[in-house]
């Protein structure tokens, strides 16, 4: 039996709840030396719903949800969970008032286990007060098999992909069972299959009555699970929309305040002759026998679902893990490619799956991390470096790419995600590569910017640049590529000509 | 759109791999055995039969491993402690000088001769434990780098030791504290040290923190670990680990000098180093340090067995850490290149 009193107070939470909805932020402001990230925000979140957070890159989405999950202050404004005024003042803080976050740049610790990472601060203890590893891989499994994740918790995370950090991330997230989860970009590296996977978990999460705030560049995404958006400009607030009430251009006009007519920009180019050939490419164990070749103005495609080595295939090519046997000729001459600097002076240029491992220098500016391979191989006399020839080409191309920055002179560390990968592509396209191989090039990249990459690609394949893209988006591998290499567990399934290749025949081929 | 039954991609099983600590081991009997045959050729006699020698060269190392199991979990947790050496002599200082017998009539503090040997013991742990903390109090709050806070310290340590007595020795101390140093104690105090050190970082609480925040500091802070108190916590055990072994080394040599445990902190960090403890931060082991450790007397006590001059010993001895090192960080290479 409640008492009258505990009745009364329930069926006041109740109402502030009903009338607030679960997390309701009013009037947010945030602002970092020379930005204003945020300025008078706010979002509205009600149990039970997926609300998807709109922006382009640098809008501030990331931004407001350290905030919510705090790890940043707010300057001004206010946070109410179930109708109730919260300060969060620590990352524990907002774990405990039942707030979990899938962090844009993954936030795993390296060395230890799968498992470790997921139960950080909350490992099981046996009866002596020591920590029980072998209940803690149960509790692993048994999460993993919920959210139908196949994976060993024994793994050390710094053996995993990207993609399958980012599930360790989702699962890490789902396990505090709070009654938020936010996921700022949890599908960047996912293909469609863990995507569906990751939607059905979702599903089952508002089902039990959280509520998840979501954040995405991907459209589709949106109209699949969201039910509610509401979206940033320049960090203001736009405006708030059930998902059934609007469509696509609607949202991306709210996003930039214009029109984007054309998502792909491919424009069909004489393709010349084959400057990159790979024969029988193989790291026993990891990918077999690949061969393919590439021709000059080609867009060549490469596509299959997370763990089928595509990415590896790219670092063999590119000399950071080079193959045990097969060929690599370029140009028709067989070339011996066993660093990325011999590569480079091969004329690749190869822009990393991870911006975060392997793409930028967190802690140097703007200017540095673009201009970085340019400087190993021109625009430098004597020793010391021109520049303010490289000052100029690097501020041309972050301005065609959209940089958003106060300044070059900004620790790059400060960026937003989406800005971060603008800066490595501007890296790669300033060297003026014969062949370019990409992988995930617009992976975190808002509409607007992915259109002008798309652009840029096509681009450069029409001055006679070969182009390998290794994209987990079909759309964009259907849209941007002139052939397109399927791979299935490290061996080719399959290569697909533009004039015939559909998302179903490429799903066929990457899942057999 | 039912997703229920739609299976998720196979992610294959990660190989189990090689415990770095084998590899290790593997090192340690290889420079055994080349000892082994140098002394045979060169000295006409074994080199590992000889159970005296190993059990002095063991002795020697002890001390210096347990600050080398202190500087471990420093080290693991992504920083570094060079004041070990000088709370060594501060706190050997400060024991000493409160472990005095009553017969030795220009003790220190003459009224407070004879006492039990409690008291020295844990007004020494103390003051490491307050070295240590402050240690990771600069670190943690102010964000100077662990290399300049404890570089820091490691002056001030040694100038308080040297300043306690004016740069006198102090001496002559009561049987029960010249007890904790005799014999083999101190390997016996190392080895419970190494268990129990062994126990905290592979099972408990204490650490998971320390690997986790040595594996990257933003991901254990949106974990919800407290980085700061914990980066407190491990330099105020690294500082009571120091403060342990200047007790046996103050007990051992039964007097205390301003100047003992000089580059200690450097010899521990190597041990350390050569167990494969990784000084970026989240890797590494306390079986890893202890197989260091004894490489580090092997290494020792081999060159004197071989009688190589004194200066020879200091030059190998540095080729030789840095070989390990880069032997390591080759193996760790070569792992992520296969992975
Ligand atoms: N710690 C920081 N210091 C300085 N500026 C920052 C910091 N964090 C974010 N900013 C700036 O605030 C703005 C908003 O960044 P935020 O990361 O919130 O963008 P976002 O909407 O998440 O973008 P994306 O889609 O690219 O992830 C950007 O201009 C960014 O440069
Ligand atoms: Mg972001």
């Amino acid at each position: 039996m409640v008492s009258p009193r505990t009745a009364e107070a329930i069926k006041h939470v109740i109402e502030e709840t009903e009338r607030h909805g679960l997390l309701a932020i009013e009037g947010i402001r945030k602002e970092f030396p020379g930005v204003v990230a945020l300025d008078n925000v706010q979002l509205r979140v009600r149990r039970g719903t997926v609300h998807a957070l709109m922006g382009e890159n640098g809008a501030g989405k990331s931004t407001l949800m350290k905030i919510i999950a705090g790890i940043y202050q707010p300057d001004a404004g206010e946070i109410r969970l179930r109708g109730e005024l919260v300060t969060l003042k620590s990352p524990l803080d907002a774990l405990e008032q039942g707030i979990a976050m899938i962090h844009q740049e993954l936030a795993l610790m390296n060395w230890m286990t799968v498992a470790e990472n997921i139960w950080i601060r909350r490992e099981p203890k046996n009866r002596f007060g020591l920590i029980d590893h072998g209940r803690m891989a149960e509790m692993t499994a048994d999460l993993f098999a919920r959210l139908r994740i196949k994976l060993d918790p024994r793994a050390q995370v710094s053996e995993l992909t990207v993609a399958q950090k980012q599930m360790v991330e989702i699962a890490r997230a789902v396990s505090y069972d709070s009654s938020i989860l936010i996921m700022d970009e949890p599908t960047s590296a996912l293909t469609d299959r863990e995507v569906e996977g990751l939607f059905s978990i979702i599903r089952d999460l508002r089902e039990r009555g959280i509520g998840i705030v979501y954040i995405t560049h991907k459209m589709n995404e949106l109209f699949e699970i969201a039910d509610e958006f509401t979206v940033f400009r320049d960090g203001k607030y736009v405006g708030s929309h059930l998902s059934t009430d609007v469509n696509r251009d609607d949202i991306i006009r709210m996003m930039v305040g214009r029109d984007i007519t054309d998502m792909f920009p491919k424009i069909e180019c004489p393709i010349g002759e084959v400057i990159l050939e790979v024969r029988n490419l193989t790291i026993p164990g990891v990918f077999h026998d690949i061969s393919f070749s590439l021709r000059r103005g080609e867009i060549l495609g490469l596509a299959g679902l997370v763990g089928s080595k595509r990415s590896n295939v790219a670092e063999a090519i590119f000399g950071v893990t080079p193959a045990t046997s097969g060929e690599i000729l370029v140009n028709g001459t067989a070339v011996t490619i066993g660093s990325p600097s011999a590569a480079m002076a091969q004329g690749f240029a190869f822009l990393t799956e991870d911006r975060k491992e392997t793409g930028c220098f967190l802690s140097l500016n703007c200017l540095e991390n673009i201009q970085s391979a340019l400087i190993t191989r021109s625009h430098v006399k004597g020793g010391f470096v021109d520049q303010s020839t490289v000052t100029k080409l690097a501020e041309d191309m972050a301005r065609q790419l959209r940089v958003k920055t106060p300044n070059l002179y900004e620790t790059v560390e400060n960026l937003s995600g989406g800005n971060q990968q603008k800066l490595l592509i501007a890296r790669w396209l300033l060297t003026k590569p014969r062949i370019l191989i990409l992988d995930e090039p617009t992976r975190g990249i808002d509409v607007g910017a992915k259109s002008e990459i798309h652009r840029l690609i096509t681009g450069l394949a029409a001055e006679g640049v070969a182009v390998l893209m290794i994209s987990s988006e079909l759309p964009e591998v259907l849209g941007m590529s002139d052939r397109i290499v399927v791979m299935h567990e490290g061996r080719v399934s399959g290569v697909l000509d533009r004039a015939d290749a559909t998302q179903v025949k490429i799903m066929d081929l990457a899942a057999r | 759109m039912n997703t229920i039954t739609q299976p998720v991609p196979q992610l294959q099983q990660t190989r189990r791999r090689v415990p770095p600590e084998l590899t290790i081991l593997l090192v340690l009997v290889g420079i055994s055995l080349t000892f082994e045959i140098l002394g045979w050729i060169l000295q006409g006699q074994s080199f590992l039969g000889n159970t005296q020698r190993l059990s002095i060269m063991i002795l020697q190392v002890s001390v210096i491993g347990i600050i080398a199991i202190g500087v471990t979990q420093v080290i693991i947790s992504d920083g570094i402690d060079l004041s070990s050496g000088s709370i060594v002599g501060a706190t050997a200082m400060i024991a000493m000088s409160l472990a005095q017998v009553g017969t030795f009539e220009r003790a220190l503090y003459p009224g407070l001769t004879d006492l039990p040997v409690i008291v020295p013991v844990l007004a020494g742990l103390l003051v490491g434990v307050v070295c240590g903390a402050i240690n990771g109090l600069l670190i943690a709050y102010s964000r100077i780098p662990p290399f300049i806070a404890t570089l820091g310290m490691m002056v001030t340590a040694r100038g308080f030791a040297k300043w306690y007595t004016k740069g006198q020795p102090i001496s002559f101390p009561t049987d029960s504290f010249a007890a904790i140093g005799k014999g083999l104690a101190p390997v016996l105090i190392f080895l419970i040290v190494a268990a129990i050190m062994h126990v905290v970082l592979r099972y408990t609480r204490y650490g998971k923190f320390t690997y986790a925040i040595g594996a990257n500091k933003q991901a254990a802070r949106v974990s919800g670990i407290d980085v700061e108190r914990h980066t407190v916590k491990v330099y105020a055990v690294a500082g009571l680990l120091s403060a342990l072994a200047g007790i046996v080394v103050a007990s051992r040599g039964l007097t205390a000098q301003a100047g003992m445990g000089t580059s200690y902190e450097l010899d521990a960090i190597a041990m350390a180093v050569i167990g494969g403890v990784s000084l970026s931060g989240g890797r590494g082991s306390i079986l890893g340090t202890m197989i260091g450790m004894v490489i580090f007397g092997v290494i020792i006590s081999g060159f004197t067995f071989l009688r190589l001059d004194a200066y020879y010993q200091e030059m190998l001895k540095g080729i030789i850490i840095v070989a390990a090192v880069v032997a390591d960080v080759y193996r760790q290479r070569k792992r992520v290149k296969t992975a």
